[in-house]
């Protein structure tokens, strides 16, 4: 770890305070300290520290009362417990509200280190593990980037160009193309690779949950607001921010947006204190963000700030050529996590797949593999497991009338020729459906 | 730097010549002259009856205000058994970029330990320990380096393993400040 390890002292006699201090200064770590647990708690709410080193005897509010604070504003906060009089009930107590480890005063200057090299090296491993996780996360969906038509090729060979710089990018396509996967192919292949990539679906959030989405909030500045939270752009720190569906946001957010992409540093909700963090912000949409700012639904300024780059990935229907690909990539994504063997596809169901026109693009082939691959008989992949039938294929050129047959008659055999279950189904009156049978000409198969 | 020179006070009796040759060591690391002085100072008052030790913190701040003088940097030079409230023991202490450190012999004698009494040793660890206290004094923190003398120390084993000497990256940082 490069950066200092923050310790808190917390205790009532000077001496101690004092002694400890010199300690650890001489150690380089960045120490604070607090003479009581009023003191260190309001300390915390502005300013996070890696380990709290706390008396348990103190005036007022005594350690295990402050333990339990602590751990309302940060579950994650590692708390040692120093005492002068140890007793095994004080000490199991201590573990149980989650103190990291229990120590009683004097104690060996070797047991001190100890204590903190380990509280550091936990630090140190929580960290690592939460980039590693972002680091696997980023290089199993660059692998989803399957494509050999020219199309994903120009979307590739744009991803490697922009990938090495710092420059905002705009990812723009059909809902279900992928837009994340190339945010995050972009990222893994960056020099912000080995730090998060943070992702805000900014069209699920109101107004005020995405400010505290993003920027973070302090405890109280909102009802419900129990803990202090680090926003988004607190978190991708060193890394990426990915800003999905953009469109969406409210002018108010466009304008705070703006202020955090020119400078870099914002509050937290509720708080005073200014946080900078170095992010480089992808974002993404399915709509015409040009066309919304001609139409002054979008702030120009912001736009042109986002767009610095734009990736426009095509829709399925497209790169049609590259969907035998997609097939097989997903069936053996879904076999392996299904712990199933291999299994292949008929041609006649890939020639109906390779027919299909898409509309939910390749979020919508992939749902459809999984199914088969759930449905199926564990050997091929049928027409049957397909969930599309030849009538949907040609879809764009169905008679209403003929939708209209098609429906009633799935309604009908799903129900058995029940009239009355059926027709109540369809809302419809028993009448209305027999007159509709007699229209159509629709009988019970035996 | 705030100091011209470097002052050795010892409370008690310490060999002279021990002091001289640990005087020339630390003129070689610092560049400093170093002085040495005899200091007068009643023990009683830092004894704690319960832990049988001395307490150095209230050592230290004793030092300071009372012997250290301005442009020097001050090691009160003691042969009692240290500690400070947090800690069961401690060979010495500084302020870290301030003018005054104590550095106690007591604990780096052999004897302590059991073992046959070595002049030789307990020579070269005082050594090492007053320079380690004066690099706190100029700001160095400890470091990681095997050899360095800013390595820290918790037991003699750890004294003995370092050497009494800056390793490069301290010494740089000592011409930077």
């Amino acid at each position: 770890m490069n950066r200092k390890i923050s310790i808190l002292i917390v205790d009532d006699e000077e001496s101690v305070r004092d002694s400890l201090y010199n300690w650890f200064i001489e150690d380089d770590y960045k120490v604070e300290c607090a003479e009581d647990a009023k003191k260190a708690l309001s300390i915390l709410e502005s300013e996070d520290f890696d380990i709290i080193l706390a008396d348990i005897k103190m005036p007022g509010m005594d350690g295990m009362e402050m333990l339990k604070r602590i751990k309302t504003l940060r579950k994650d906060a590692i708390v040692i417990i120093m005492t002068a009089f140890a007793t095994i009930d004080t000490a199991v107590q201590a573990l149980k509200d989650g103190a990291f480890d229990y120590v009683t005063k004097p104690f060996d200057p070797d047991d001190l280190s100890h204590l903190i090299r380990n509280a550091s090296k936990q630090i140190s491993l929580a960290e690592e593990n939460e980039k590693l996780r972002e680091k696997m996360v980023s290089l199993e969906n660059i692998e989803n980037l399957v494509g050999r038509s020219a199309g994903m090729q120009k979307v590739l060979a744009e991803i490697e160009s922009v990938a090495q710089s710092n420059a905002s990018v705009i990812i723009t396509g059909e809902s279900g193309t992928g837009k994340e996967l190339v945010a995050r192919a972009i990222h893994a292949n960056s020099p912000r690779k080995f730090f998060p990539m943070v992702s805000v679906h900014c069209g699920a959030l109101t107004e005020s949950l995405l400010e505290s989405e993003l920027f973070g909030h302090e405890k109280g500045a909102f009802t419900g607001a129990v803990y202090n939270r680090k926003g988004r752009f607190e978190m991708a720190d060193s890394g990426t921010i990915f800003l999905d569906e953009i469109a969406t946001i409210s002018p108010k957010m466009q304008v705070e947006l703006l202020r955090v992409l020119e400078t870099k540093s914002f509050m937290r909700v509720g708080g005073t204190k200014e946080i900078t963090s170095d992010f480089r912000v992808i974002s993404a949409t399915n709509r015409d963000l040009k066309g919304m700012v001609e139409e002054g639904l979008f702030r120009e300024d912001l736009y042109y700030r986002l767009n610095v780059v734009n990736i426009s990935v095509p829709p399925l229907r497209e790169r049609a050529e590259d969907i035998p690909l997609l097939v097989d990539y997903f069936i053996k994504k879904y076999c392996t996590t299904m712990n199933k063997p291999l299994i292949t596809i008929e041609t006649a169901a890939m020639k109906r797949l390779e027919e299909f026109s898409y509309p939910g693009n390749i979020r919508e082939l992939e749902n459809m593999i999984e199914r088969a691959i759930v449905v199926g008989n564990g050997k091929k992949i049928t027409l049957r497991d397909l969930p599309i039938g030849k009538e949907t294929v040609a879809s764009s050129v169905e008679s209403l009338d003929d939708l209209e047959k098609n429906h009633i008659n799935q309604i009908l055999t799903k129900y058995k020729w029940n009239i009355s279950a059926a027709a109540k189904a369809l809302q419809v009156d028993r009448a209305t459906l027999y007159n509709k049978i007699r229209k159509y000409n629709l009988s019970q198969k035996e | 730097m705030d100091a011209d020179k470097i002052s050795l006070i010892s409370f008690g009796y310490f060999d002279q010549e021990i002091l001289e040759k640990i005087s020339a060591d630390i003129q070689d690391e610092f560049s400093f002259p170093v002085w040495h002085r005899r200091g007068n100072l009643d023990l009683g008052e830092f004894y704690d009856p319960k832990r049988r030790q001395y307490n150095g913190t209230t050592l230290l701040k004793k030092v300071e205000t009372d012997f250290s003088q301005v442009n020097e940097k001050t090691i009160g030079l003691f042969s009692v058994d240290l500690f400070i409230p947090i800690l069961t023991y401690i060979f010495g202490q500084a302020y870290l970029n301030g003018k005054t450190g104590i550095v106690s012999v007591y604990r780096l004698n052999n004897e302590l330990y059991g073992l046959k009494a070595d002049d030789r040793l307990l020579h070269q660890r005082f050594r090492k320990e007053i320079i380690h206290e004066i690099g706190h004094l100029f700001g160095l923190i400890h470091c990681r380096e095997a050899e360095c003398v800013m390595r820290s120390s918790t037991y003699v084993e750890d004294i003995d393993q370092k050497g009494y000497k800056l390793c490069l990256d301290c010494r740089n940082r000592l011409l930077n400040k």
